[in-house]
């Protein structure tokens, strides 16, 4: 049985309006079904339902807006379906873009932030350790609660609006202090330091504990102390799409993990895996669905580019000009800075077309009919088949590069041998 | 003759063939919410068709977009007849507590052991309960 405060019972009879009523219901059946003894204030959240799927979520958050809903927190969004800013680059057919259309409006008339990112956290959305928040998308929610240290569940759409509209989230799983303790313990001390240094181990790092732990609580032990976040970024993301991974934690870097015995809350791991460069190989490999050969396009921003991964792009292209179409999505943050500091001209010259408010896998933008698309991506190596209809390569940064300037697979092994 | 009884999350009646899955799904990028059919090209069951399955899952994973997939197939008429989870999954629950918000088709959700799953064979005929019970049909 959920419990509920005065305050949640005056949001159920209306208090703040009929939105925030219909919103807290959600929030409550939801704590019920989920066990929850009661539900937990939030101070932010991050909304993925603003993406669309279909013309029923454009109803539901239509009918929010119709009955007078306005956010009780700051609140951003993730992408929609189309690029508010370079609309050309995106071939939904005219429903699908008038249906998305009026839904990213009517998320914004919520109150919401038109960020459409899935990194709010490049945007200055960044809630401090042990702050509890409603976040949805996978990967904002990993990122969220493993590299902040703040507490969020991985919301499904439309609770993480819900949650917006009433800052109240159902109390359970990973708000709950006990729950954020490593239960798996992964040692990486049998890798290389050349495979620890390759940006291109991280997403298949996460990729591998996805489909291992699923949504287990692991610890890496032995990585390197520098790490750069967008190396956590792309393990989070990595992990959260293959698996149902919210939370892991890399001792010696990321909040909750000064150390592996405080990861672990100074109890014995239930499981403890030794990972070898043969495994993490197999991963990489089994994150292609296609054989080295010709490439027809190429994605990078996964989730979406920061502005140190487009300079690191661009240094690898040392001014040679992509063969193939060449996808870079990122947010319109980004964008601004990239025109500001002038490098958004080097890009376009070098044939990478940018995409903002939304990416590759969620929306009809790569060419019609199909082909290869290679990436450095393991959430876009993950969703590209399914979603699209290419088949997919995935690589290195630098093997991308190398690969869009030659039109087929082309791959530097040193660091996986 | 009873098969399992698992427990409710979301009660409700239904009739429908089993469809177990032995990979971890996804709705989002698994499901074509436009046909109900599996779309991973990696996973065993591809081109499998949910719509009008009790459909029974040993894990979930990925996108928090999976409740707008199930919200998307309910309000079409397309969802799954069931759904029996190893594990109460708080995406996919969501989408069943807002189409009943919404006034739309709702669909039962039990939760019930991957022990017990084994008693549900894929393509039996079943009954489930407002009360939790399978049942062969």
């Amino acid at each position: 049985m959920t419990e509920l405060s005065s305050d949640e019972r005056a949001l159920a009879d209306g208090r703040n309006g009929p939105a925030a009523a219909m919103a807290i219901r959600i929030v409550a059946e939801t704590a019920r079904i989920l066990g929850a003894e009661r539900l937990v204030p939030v101070t932010s959240a991050h909304v993925d339902g603003c993406l669309y799927h279909g013309d029923s979520g454009v109803h539901f958050v239509e009918r929010l807006v119709e009955l007078e809903g306005r956010v009780a927190v700051p609140t951003t969004l993730n992408v929609g379906a189309l690029d508010l800013i370079h609309p050309e680059r995106v071939h939904a057919d005219a429903h699908a873009t008038q249906m998305a259309r009026r839904m990213m409006v009517a998320y914004e008339a919520l109150g919401c932030a038109p960020t459409w990112t899935c990194a709010p956290y490049q945007v200055g959305h960044r809630p401090g350790r042990g702050e509890d928040v409603a976040w949805g998308e996978s990967n904002a929610v990993a990122f969220c609660n493993s590299v902040l240290g703040a507490r969020t569940n991985r919301n499904g759409d439309f609770l993480d609006i819900s949650a917006a509209l009433t800052g109240r989230a159902p109390y359970y799983g990973l708000h709950v202090a006990e729950n954020r303790l490593a239960t798996v313990v992964v040692e990486t001390h049998a890798l290389s330091a050349r495979l620890k240094a390759e940006d291109a181990f991280y997403p298949v790092l996460g990729a591998w504990l996805g489909a291992e732990v699923a949504g287990a609580v692991a610890v890496f032990d032995g990585l390197p102390a520098d790490m750069p976040e967008d190396r956590l970024k792309a393990l989070g993301a990595g992990a959260a799409s293959t698996g149902a991974v919210g939370l892991f934690h890399v001792a010696g870097v990321t909040p909750e993990a000064p150390t592996l015995e405080a990861a672990l809350g100074g109890r014995v791991a239930e499981l403890r895996i030794e990972l070898t460069p043969e495994m993490v190989r197999r991963v990489r490999d089994s994150l292609s669905t296609a054989p080295d050969g010709p490439v027809d396009a190429l994605a990078v921003g996964s989730p979406h580019y920061s502005v140190a991964e487009f300079n690191t792009l661009l240094d690898r292209l040392a001014g040679r000009r992509m063969s193939r179409p060449f996808y870079a999505c990122t947010n319109r943050q980004v964008l601004k800075d990239l025109e500001d500091s002038g490098t958004l001209a080097s890009i376009e010259a070098a044939g990478i077309e940018i995409i903002t408010d939304t990416c590759i896998v969620v929306t009809p933008i790569l060419p019609a009919g199909g082909g290869v698309l290679m990436t450095n991506s393991a959430k876009f190596a993950q969703y590209t088949p399914s979603n699209t209809d290419y088949e997919v390569v995935f690589g290195s940064l630098g093997d991308v590069v190398e690969s869009g300037v030659a039109g087929r697979v082309v791959r530097d092994e040193a660091a996986w041998n | 003759m009873e098969l399992a009884r698992g427990r409710v999350l979301v009660a409700g009646a239904a009739e429908g063939r089993v469809l177990r899955l032995a990979e971890p799904l996804s709705f989002w990028g698994g499901v074509d919410p436009r046909t109900s059919a599996l779309t991973d090209p990696r996973g065993p069951s591809a081109g499998t068709n949910i719509a009008g399955r009790v459909l029974v899952l040993g894990s979930t994973r990925g996108s928090s977009s999976s409740s707008a997939i199930l919200l998307e197939l309910l309000r079409a008429g397309r969802a799954p007849a069931a759904l029996i989870l190893a594990e109460v999954d708080a995406i996919l629950v969501i989408g069943v507590v807002v189409a009943r918000e919404m006034g739309w088709p709702t669909i039962p959700v039990l939760e019930l052991p991957l022990a017990d799953h084994a008693a549900l064979e894929d393509g039996m005929a079943v009954h489930v309960a407002e009360d939790g019970a399978i049942a062969a049909a």
